[in-house]
Formats: structure tokens, C-alpha cells, sequence
């Protein structure tokens, strides 16, 4: 089996799955509902604990309404589908020149349009002449035109002004069309069709496989059907705009008249009579083409339509279904060489489509921009110890640096050799770390959640228990607090760089506020009886900032870093759109760039995720550490 | 030797409005070592700022006060409270509650742990070392928070309205418990309350305060107490004498409140 058939059995099994899990999780939810009817008021907290049937019934409906609104679905169940609706869609294209000149698609024939238009103008103009920018004289010299551009307007409409050319060119328009729905009726395909099909079947790629969406050779009879009416209706198409309403006499009149009001104009220095002279001129130009005719002039080939259209309508047979219902607003369009997705279709990227970009990318080898998304590496050991252990520590152990001798060589002593453990200059095996777009977002929120919490808790108990602390630290944090972190951006990342320090810093300043805050309400809220306690227990004040006020706060502090964590990711990420060259941020400014929907609908996923993931742990966390919050 | 001597306390507040409000004035009295004492009076009338001058939580603006040869300044291990509401570190467990004390002390632990073994099976709360403090009952978490200060050992227990806030049936329990730890330990406990049955009853001697400024009003020397080790404190609290002085203090305190209510009013 391809692997294209593989993922339409896939999508379509998850689909099927998902429905019926959402319909009898919901049928669950309502039988519990019915049976603590009796024993539950409204209001009671408790009613809202457990329920993993409405998680199982939410998860559904956001994936199911993604397969649907994407066009996954219709593509697992009718996989044929796009590339039929392409081949309708090539006939619509074809035959909608001529429909657009009949009351088909629109409420008034075209001629009818164009009459009453003109006919308004020729009003206007009318009323113009009597005002007072034109003399008696120059209204009596005027108003004969205006008569003879009535008598062209009306003699178009007038049955029996049409030729005899144009009248055979109708009724041949009109046989041709009643000749290609006969062929539809008939569903006669062209000699060599089934050969085609299958040639179209092996060359041609799947939907939505390659950037072009829709495969366009057809690809089923039904398919090659529409396929082989298209290009005669085009042909048809064509001819058809070819048919003008312009007997000799019309084209005569026109031109006898455009000719004296050019004349009349060129003679005359009355800023009226030219007005004139263009308002009439412009009239006639548009009416020239001759798009107008009597009526019921071209009844046989609005007749041929009709019937072309009803039995087009009639062989698309289900897929006017499938285009209706498996694919919500929008449908498939032709241009001029390729068919392509229209509506939720196109924007809204396939939760397949999006997976195997996802795997793509996973690829350590592929990745993005050459860094995998989340991969380790072999790294020395000495590099890690480099970066974590200070190098002022050899300047602290007693005694000189080595000099170089008059031989030239250099004898290590221990400080030298402390320095090169400090600085990660020693041999040392490799180990795994992690790497990549994830991990790099990753670490920058941890790294300054974990700054700002480190000096944030202390700074906020400080401000909870100190008048001083709270008078002297508060300006400073709520001048800085209240600015969005990315108005801050610009000027960190210029002072801190680019790289990470500049981000990490960025989002300290994020948590470090926000803990400061949760920290100092916590300590706040402590009880006096409390603390009491704990004095009369002995307690040091370092014990009891430690054994009270800190447990106390616990609540509170960790509130704080669940509601960090999720600003630290939001300004992380457009941080990195800002500046920089690793990310899940970056990818998605890069993605969006190249305008590739998928990848940055791949980015918003993990973004989701990752979130999700973090809050989990922080909920986790929490259950974990304070199941007394509210019990006290 | 330990003895707390007040003497001439005063005791004045300033409020934020800047009136001045004198909480008690020129109180003295010895409480003698292994003395019960109960504190009773209107509302306001200065029983809990004695109580947290003697625990240190406060000082006075006025007069010496000494436990033994040493003066009160500031809060001690030496004079342990018992508070309303038990005031328990929630985050902690019961034996986590109960050693708190010696853990600040960092204190030998086997010897602490025996140690939080035998006051919670005095207090009868043996098996409940590692249960939550929150999911105990307002009658348990008051005998952790007596368990929590008398493992200190402390020379005088101070308690703040310490059965307060229970049910009826669990106060007498825990009334019996308190006589039970007086008798057993030979502490000097001093004991504030609102409830003159509990005070007759949990009193060696009884202090009857007056409010406006606070200050000792009537002192009683009361047998209930060393009574209520043999007999059901029920049997004691049916006696015609305990009930005789119950209705004097009553009217007493009464008498007390009207006086408040008419300068109130006038």
C-alpha cells in the first residue's frame, strides 16, 4: 500500500474514532449528570472535580474540527474528490464567459445592464443641458444630438437589427453547446481516455502531496468526462464573445456621430458644449462594442446553457454532495494551468499534511536551517565544567601564576592547573546533551524563570516583612513591570546582544516582577498567630522567614511561576522573531517569511504543547506541594 | 525558682488616629511555680495584651515583669503558648508541628522523635505523626498545638481562649486533658478565657479583670481544679458552690458590661 493510501486510512480511522469517542463520552457526561441530580446543588466546587470524558470529549472536537475544516477528512474519504471537482471547475471556468451574460448567476441579463445604464446617462446629460452653464441658443443646437444618441441606443434593441451573419453565428454557438452536452449526457469519453487516466494516476503526484495541491490530468472517467467537454467549451467561450450586435448601419450612425460631436467640440470655446462633447463621446464608447441586443436575440444559447448546465449539475452526480459537506467553506478552483484548495482548505494546513512536516523536521539530518529541532550532541565534559565553575575560583587558591622560564617551557603549578578545570581546558570524555530549535527555547525560559525566582522570592519576602524594602524597591520594579516585555526588546538585546544573554535577561526581568510580586503578597498574608508561634518556639528570624513565611507563601510563589512561565514563553518567542538564529520563534519568523503555513502551524503546535506541558508539571507540582492551600 | 512577678504594669497604645488608649493600668500579681491560673473578664478588658506581654509578644510601657530571676524581653522557649485557633504550620505534619520547637534547637533526633512519640500519646493523638495537620478536627489540632508546646518543656504555658472555638463535648474533653497535663508535668499554666465554667474549673486561682483602663478587678482561690483530677469535671460543675460562684462572677462581669454600654451611651 502507498503511503498515501496509508494516511487516508489512518486520518479516516482517527476520524471515525474521534466521533465516536466525542458521542459516547458525551452520552456518559449527561448519564452522570442525570444520576447527581439529587445530591449536588449548583455551585458546589466539588462538581467540577474529575470528568476525563469531557478532557476525551474537548481533545475530540478541537482534532475534529481541524480534520474537518482543513479537508482532511474529505481527503481520507474521498481522496478522488479534488481532482474531480478540478475537472468541474475547468468546465465552470470554461463556460462561465457566456453564463455571466445571462441572468443565470446574476439578477438582470447583461444588455439589460447596459441599456439602463446608458439610458441614465443619456438623463443626466439631458438634465445638464438645462441648467444655466449653457445658453438658449446652445441648448437648441445641442438637443439633436441627444435625439440621434437615443435613436442609436434604442434602434440596438430593436428586433430586426440584427444581421444575418450574427444570427447564424448564434444558432452555431448555441448547436455547438447542445452538441458538448449531448457528449455529457451520453458520457462519451474522447478515444485514448483510459490510457490517460491511468497515465495521469502514475505521473502525477497525490493531493496536497507537492506544492501544486490538485493533481489536474483527471485521474477517473467521471473525471476525464468534464475533462474533455472543458477545452471545446473554452473554444465556445471564445467565438461566443466574438458574437457583436454591429450591423453596418450601427457602426455608420456611431461613427457619423462621434465624428460631428468631435467637430463641434474643436469649434467651440464654451467650457458647456465641450463638457458636452465628452459626456456624449464617452457614451458612445461604451456602447459601441455592441454588446446589446433585441431581446430573446440570444434565447437559443441561453436555452443551450440551461440544459448544459442542468445535465453538468446532474453528472457531477455526489460530488456537489462531497464538495458541499466534506469541504466547508470553499471548494476547488481552476486557473489557467493548476487547480487549487479555496477556503479553510488553504489556510488551515491538514493535521496530516502538518504531522509529516513535523517528522520531516524531527529529523535531526534535516531540521531547520540546519539545527535540528530537538536532538542532543557528544560534547566534552570539560566544556559544561568550563561554564559552570567560576574562573575567579583559581584566583582565590594562595600563590602566583606560572611565567615561562629562559627555556622557553612552562612549569604547571596547581593554580594553573585550577584555572585549567575552571576554563574547561582539560581532556575529558564526550557526553550527550540536548540540542536544537526546543531545547534552545527551553532552556532560555528556564534559565530566567530560574533567575528570576532566585532573586525574586528573597527580594519579595524582603518586601513583605521590611517597610524600608517594600518603600524603597517598589518604584523601581512597578516602573519596569508595567512596560510590555517587547517594548523592552529592542534596548536589551542592543545592550546584551543578540544571543542568548540578551533573551535570558529579557525574561529574568519578566519572572523576576512577577515573583517578586507573588512572593511579597505571600509573606503579606501570613498570619501573626503564626508567627507568633514560631517566636515562642524558639525560632530564630532566619528560621522563621524560612520554616513560616516561606512555606506560607508556597501558594502564592508557585501560582507566580505558572503565570511566568507562560509570559516568559510569550515574550520568548517574539524575542527570538526579534533577533537571533535559533528558536522555536525563530523558525516560525522564518516560516512565516516564506509564507509556509505548515511550518508555522508546526510551531504554533509545539508552542502548545511545550505550554501544556509545563502547566501539567506546575499543576503537578502543585498538587504535590501544597494540598493544604485553602485548609489552613 | 520560677516565678512570674508583675509589677505595676501599664500597658498604653497609641492608635493611628493618635488617641491614646490605656489597655491596662498598675497590674501586679505573683504567680507562683506549678500555679494553674485563670484570666476572665468583659471583652476588652486587656486579658489578651497580658497575656502577650508575659509571652513577650509585646512590651510594656510601664513596670517589670519576671519569670524567675529574669526579665521578660521578648518571646522564649521558657513561656510556651497555646493559641485560639492553634495557629499549626499547615504545610507541616503533626509530628513535624510537635517537634518544630526542638528542630530550630536542632535538637538530637532519635531523641526528639521519642520524644514526639511520648507527647503524642499524653495528648492521645498516638498513629497520627505523619497525617496533615489540615485534616485534622479543630479538637486535634488544639491537642498538637498543646503537644507542640509543652515538648519544649517550657516553666510556664500561656493559653489564649484555648478551647474557644470547639464543640461543647470536645472542651470538656480536652478541659480534663488540661488538668490531666497540670497535674502530670507540675507546669505553672495561665489560662485566658471567655467561658466562666471553664475558668472556675481550669482555675487554682481566678483573676476577674475590669475594663477601661484593664486592670484586676477580684482575685478567687478556687478547689475545682484539684477536684476535677479525682471527680468528673460534670459531677463538679453540678455542685452548689461551683454554681454559686459561676452566678456571682456572672454578675459580676454583668455589672461590668452595663457600665460599658452606659458610658457608651451617655
Amino acid at each position: 500500500m502507498s503511503a498515501v493510501g496509508l494516511r487516508g486510512l489512518v486520518i479516516g480511522a482517527l476520524f471515525i474514532g474521534l466521533f465516536l469517542a466525542l458521542i459516547s463520552c458525551w452520552i456518559y457526561g449527561r448519564r452522570l449528570i442525570k444520576n447527581e441530580k439529587t445530591d449536588a446543588v449548583f455551585g458546589n466546587p466539588v462538581k467540577a472535580l474529575g470528568g476525563w470524558h469531557w478532557i476525551v470529549s474537548g481533545v475530540a472536537t478541537i482534532l475534529l474540527v481541524w480534520l474537518y475544516f482543513s479537508w482532511d477528512a474529505a481527503r481520507a474519504f474521498f481522496p478522488q474528490a479534488a481532482n474531480e471537482l478540478c475537472q468541474v471547475a475547468k468546465v465552470n471556468t470554461a463556460v462561465h464567459p457566456m453564463r455571466s451574460s445571462f441572468p443565470f448567476d446574476t439578477r438582470l441579463p447583461k444588455g439589460t445592464i447596459i441599456l439602463a445604464r446608458e439610458n441614465g446617462q443619456l438623463a443626466r446629460i439631458t438634465a445638464d443641458l438645462g441648467s444655466a452653464d449653457y445658453s438658449d441658443q446652445e441648448r437648441a443646437e445641442l438637443q439633436p444630438y441627444l435625439d440621434r444618441a437615443q435613436t442609436i441606443l434604442t434602434s440596438m434593441a430593436a428586433e430586426g437589427s440584427v444581421d444575418n451573419e450574427t444570427l447564424q453565428a448564434i444558432t452555431g454557438v448555441s448547436q455547438r453547446i447542445d452538441d458538448l452536452t449531448a457528449i455529457l449526457e451520453a458520457g462519451e469519453l474522447p478515444e485514448g481516455a483510459d490510457a490517460a487516466i491511468i497515465q495521469a494516476r502514475d505521473d502525477q503526484p497525490g493531493w496536497g502531496d507537492s506544492s501544486q495541491e490538485v493533481p489536474v490530468d483527471p485521474t477517473s472517467r467521471r473525471g476525464a468526462l468534464f475533462d474533455s467537454v472543458a477545452a471545446p467549451m473554452a473554444e465556445i467561450s471564445r467565438d461566443f464573445s466574438k458574437i457583436r450586435n454591429t450591423n453596418a448601419k450601427f457602426v455608420e450612425d456611431v461613427a457619423a456621430l462621434d465624428a460631428e460631436l468631435k467637430a463641434l467640440s474643436d469649434g467651440s470655446e464654451s467650457a458647456g458644449v465641450i463638457a458636452f462633447a465628452r459626456d456624449m463621446n464617452k457614451l458612445l464608447k461604451r456602447v459601441d462594442n455592441g454588446a446589446v441586443f433585441p431581446p430573446g436575440a440570444l434565447d437559443p444559447i441561453e436555452a443551450s446553457l440551461a440544459s448544459f448546465h442542468t445535465v453538468q449539475q446532474d453528472k457531477q452526480g455526489s460530488l456537489k454532495l462531497i464538495d458541499a459537506i466534506a469541504m466547508p467553506s470553499g471548494t476547488i478552483l481552476a486557473g489557467n494551468t493548476a487547480c487549487s484548495e479555496q477556503g479553510s482548505g488553504r489556510w488551515l494546513p491538514k493535521p496530516s499534511d502538518t504531522f509529516a512536516t513535523l517528522v520531516r523536521l524531527s529529523d535531526p539530518e534535516v531540521g531547520y536551517k540546519g539545527f535540528p529541532l530537538l536532538w542532543y550532541k557528544q560534547k566534552p565534559l570539560a566544556e559544561m565544567v568550563g561554564f559552570l565553575v567560576p574562573d575567579f575560583i583559581a584566583d582565590l587558591i594562595p600563590g602566583e601564576y606560572p611565567r615561562h622560564g629562559a627555556n622557553g617551557l612552562v612549569e604547571q603549578n596547581f593554580k594553573a592547573k585550577v584555572l585549567a578545570i575552571a576554563t574547561g581546558n582539560f581532556n575529558s570524555p564526550n557526553v550527550p546533551v540536548p540540542t536544537g530549535h526546543v531545547w534552545d527555547s527551553v532552556l532560555r525560559v528556564l534559565a530566567g524563570l530560574f533567575l528570576g525566582i532566585l532573586l525574586g522570592v528573597p527580594l519579595g519576602l524582603f518586601m513583605g516583612l521590611s517597610r524600608f524594602a517594600k518603600g524603597f524597591f517598589d518604584p523601581m520594579i512597578e516602573l519596569y513591570r508595567p512596560v510590555p516585555p517587547l517594548a523592552w526588546a529592542p534596548l536589551i538585546l542592543t545592550i546584551f546582544g543578540i544571543q542568548d544573554d540578551g533573551k535570558i535577561f529579557l525574561l529574568f526581568m519578566v519572572a523576576f516582577a512577577i515573583m517578586v510580586i507573588s512572593a511579597r503578597t505571600g509573606a503579606t498574608g501570613t498570619q501573626l498567630s503564626k508567627i507568633h508561634a514560631a517566636h515562642s518556639l524558639g525560632a530564630s528570624r532566619w528560621q522563621i522567614v524560612r520554616s513560616v513565611i516561606l512555606p506560607n507563601s508556597l501558594p502564592e510563589i508557585l501560582t507566580g511561576i505558572r503565570i511566568s512561565i507562560g509570559v516568559c514563553w510569550g515574550t520568548l518567542v517574539a524575542a527570538e522573531m526579534l533577533a537571533g538564529t535559533t528558536g522555536i520563534g525563530f523558525v516560525e519568523n522564518v516560516a512565516r517569511k516564506q509564507s509556509d503555513y505548515e511550518i508555522i502551524w508546526v510551531t504554533i503546535i509545539l508552542l502548545g504543547l511545550l505550554g501544556l506541558l509545563f502547566d501539567l508539571i506546575m499543576r503537578f507540582v502543585i498538587h504535590k506541594t501544597i494540598p493544604w492551600r485553602g485548609k489552613g | 525558682m520560677s516565678d512570674l512577678i508583675a509589677d505595676a504594669i501599664d500597658m498604653t497604645f497609641t492608635t493611628p488616629n493618635g488617641d491614646v488608649v490605656r489597655a491596662l493600668k498598675n497590674v501586679s500579681f505573683t504567680l507562683k511555680e506549678g500555679e494553674l491560673l485563670s484570666v476572665l473578664g468583659p471583652s476588652g478588658c486587656g486579658k489578651t495584651t497580658l497575656l502577650n506581654l508575659i509571652a513577650g509578644f509585646l512590651r510594656p510601657t510601664g513596670g517589670l515583669l519576671t519569670l524567675g530571676d529574669q526579665e521578660i524581653d521578648g518571646p522564649g522557649v521558657e513561656r510556651g503558648m497555646v493559641f485560639q485557633q492553634g495557629a499549626l504550620f499547615e504545610w507541616l505534619t503533626v509530628s513535624e508541628n510537635v517537634d518544630f520547637g526542638l528542630r530550630m534547637k536542632n535538637a538530637n533526633k532519635k531523641e526528639t522523635a521519642r520524644k514526639v512519640e511520648e507527647w503524642l500519646e499524653i495528648v492521645g493523638l498516638q498513629g497520627f505523626g505523619d497525617t496533615p495537620t489540615y485534616q485534622l478536627s479543630g479538637g486535634m489540632q488544639q491537642r498538637v498545638a498543646l503537644a507542640r508546646c509543652l515538648i519544649n518543656d517550657p516553666d510556664l504555658i500561656l493559653m489564649d481562649e484555648p478551647l474557644g472555638a470547639l464543640d461543647a463535648l470536645t472542651r470538656e474533653k480536652m478541659q480534663s486533658l488540661v488538668l490531666k497535663i497540670w497535674k502530670e508535668t507540675g507546669k505553672t499554666i495561665m489560662i485566658i478565657t471567655h467561658s466562666v465554667e471553664e475558668a472556675l474549673l481550669l482555675g487554682e486561682r481566678l483573676f476577674v479583670m475590669a475594663p477601661r483602663p484593664g486592670r484586676l478587678h477580684k482575685e478567687y482561690s478556687l478547689p475545682f481544679a484539684e477536684l476535677g483530677l479525682e471527680q468528673d469535671p460534670r459531677d463538679i460543675k453540678n455542685n452548689s458552690e461551683f454554681a454559686q460562684t459561676r452566678e456571682e462572677i456572672l454578675s459580676m462581669i454583668w455589672n461590668m458590661e452595663e457600665e460599658i454600654m452606659g458610658t457608651a451611651s451617655s
